[in-house]
């Protein structure tokens, strides 16, 4: 029978949570790096055995944490993050320059193919790419290099490139986004990139429909669909039929469309989900009602998801790496809240249940579907 | 051989217990380029390993003195040199 292993970040450590094909009964191993912020941990789909793992804290800066027997022993790699040539400056805040620095790791995403290469999303935003298994790093400067860069400037939590995709069809195809810049593809391995934001309005900006500036806050693709992308942005949520050149809002329904976790089901490519957030400032459920909505049409129609789900006083949120899906026959949901609960579904939305209720605010969930 | 106390979260990483001694020259520069020889995954903790500044919120001490703004090059006390006393890095705290 197939398992599962829920990788989860919180903010003071991290934890795996494992179940056989049932998801019913829950083994929980952790804290791991107790103390630390553990912003993100993957998995490599080559080596599942093979995770990587993103500490940090404002007292000793960024460690990388590399496991290669499924979680039970770390070692930590390389953790220099070097930009490469003039760093330069992006906006700050307030609209003046500011020099990038590097503060965090915000996202690891492993190759598709090789468990030794691995990229990793950081704030200030870039890309780099590791390929003796997180020894060493290296940026992708062809990003920063766009000529745009001037005119990122940092979301609420920093300015922080927090999603990457590869396509599966072709390795030389990814996609990134930054907070608050937009989405960005590359078409040639990460050499260069193009801002895909076309269609996105974020009313807030002085130009609602600029190349760069968009608070986007999670991208996600189906691996059988890799031109079809859907986006939980600051506010609206949106997809693209032709990878990422031109968005259509896709809210419909929604109760709000702010947000920031949006996936997909694992083998229904038009089938995704959401966590609607209220905003701007109070970043908790509608009504102190925890709703997952999920559209079988990829997007327009929604349906609110809250059976096992708490419907009143309920004030939690859902950060943007905090969802994830299995891909057992019964495509199994997960995510985890700022209140520290990893709620799972082993039937594709229709009902949940709590894996932990108790953990540190979660940062971070990601699944790995075990032989 | 220098004495040098690191906090408790470099200590779990290090994997060390108490104290660990090191063979370095009379600076603080020195005892963290052979702390960091020892140690490789203490790399980007205590100083920054593009800028080598001292991480903010870690300070140095010694023989109840601040050492931490004289720089790398910065002498350590004798009776450090001597191993009668450590050279502490102490994380700050700020948390509350």
């Amino acid at each position: 029978m197939n398992k599962v292993r829920v990788l989860v970040g919180t903010r003071k450590g991290a934890f795996i949570l494992s179940s056989d094909g049932k998801r019913e009964k829950w083994d929980i191993s952790g804290p791991h790096f107790g103390g630390w912020e553990m912003y993100h941990l993957k998995g490599s789909p080559a080596d599942p055995d093979r995770i990587y793992a993103s500490q940090s804290t404002g007292w000793f800066g960024q460690l990388i944490q590399r496991s290669s027997d499924g979680g039970k022993t770390w070692e930590p790699v390389g953790n220099k993050f070097a930009y490469e040539g003039e760093t330069g400056t992006h906006q700050w805040y307030d609209g003046t320059p500011h020099p990038w620095e590097f503060k965090r790791v915000w996202h690891l995403e492993p190759s598709l193919h090789d468990p030794d290469t691995v990229f990793a999303g950081v704030e200030d935003a870039a890309i780099f790419k590791s390929s003796d298994g997180g020894r060493n790093w290296t940026e992708l400067p062809g990003l920063r290099g766009h000529g745009s860069g001037p005119r990122w400037q940092p979301g609420a939590g920093g300015m922080c490139l927090h999603t990457i995709m590869i396509d599966p069809g072709d390795p030389k195809r990814m996609y990134i986004a930054i907070s608050a810049a937009g989405a960005f593809r590359t078409d040639d391995g990460g050499a260069s990139w193009k801002p895909i934001n076309r269609g996105l309005y974020s009313k807030m900006m002085p130009d609602p429909t600029a190349e760069v500036g968009h608070c986007v806050h999670h991208l996600a693709m189906h691996p059988s669909k890799p031109e079809v992308l859907y986006m939980q942005k600051h506010w609206d949520v949106m997809r693209s039929d032709d990878a990422g050149e031109n968005w259509t809002k896709v809210s419909g329904n929604l109760p709000v469309d702010f947000g920031f976790v949006i996936d997909v089901h694992a083998h229904q490519p038009k089938t995704i989900y959401v966590v609607p957030i209220k905003s701007d400032s109070e970043h908790f459920p509608p009504d102190g009602k925890l709703r997952v909505y999920r559209s079988k049409s990829g997007g327009h129609d929604w349906e609110p998801l809250a059976k096992g789900l708490p419907q009143e006083n309920c004030y939690v949120n859902v950060l943007r790496d905090a969802m994830a899906v299995d891909s057992l026959e019964e495509c199994g949901v997960y995510f985890g809240t700022t209140g520290g609960q990893v709620y799972a579904s082993a039937d594709a939305g229709d009902s949940w249940a709590p894996i932990v209720r108790d953990l540190p605010a979660v940062l971070s969930v990601e699944v790995q579907t075990l032989p | 051989m220098i004495r040098v106390e690191l906090p408790a979260h470099l200590r779990t990483l290090a994997r060390v217990e108490g104290e660990v001694t090191v063979n370095a020259g009379d600076t603080i520069g020195s005892v963290l380029d052979a702390l960091e020889r020892q140690y490789p995954m203490l790399l980007g903790t205590i100083r920054d390993q593009v800028s080598g500044a001292r991480r903010p919120f870690l300070r140095f001490f010694a023989c109840q003195e601040d050492l931490s703004h004289g720089g790398m090059e910065q002498r350590l006390p004798d009776k450090v040199l001597r191993g009668e006393e450590p050279m502490i890095v102490l994380g700050a705290i700020a948390g509350g």
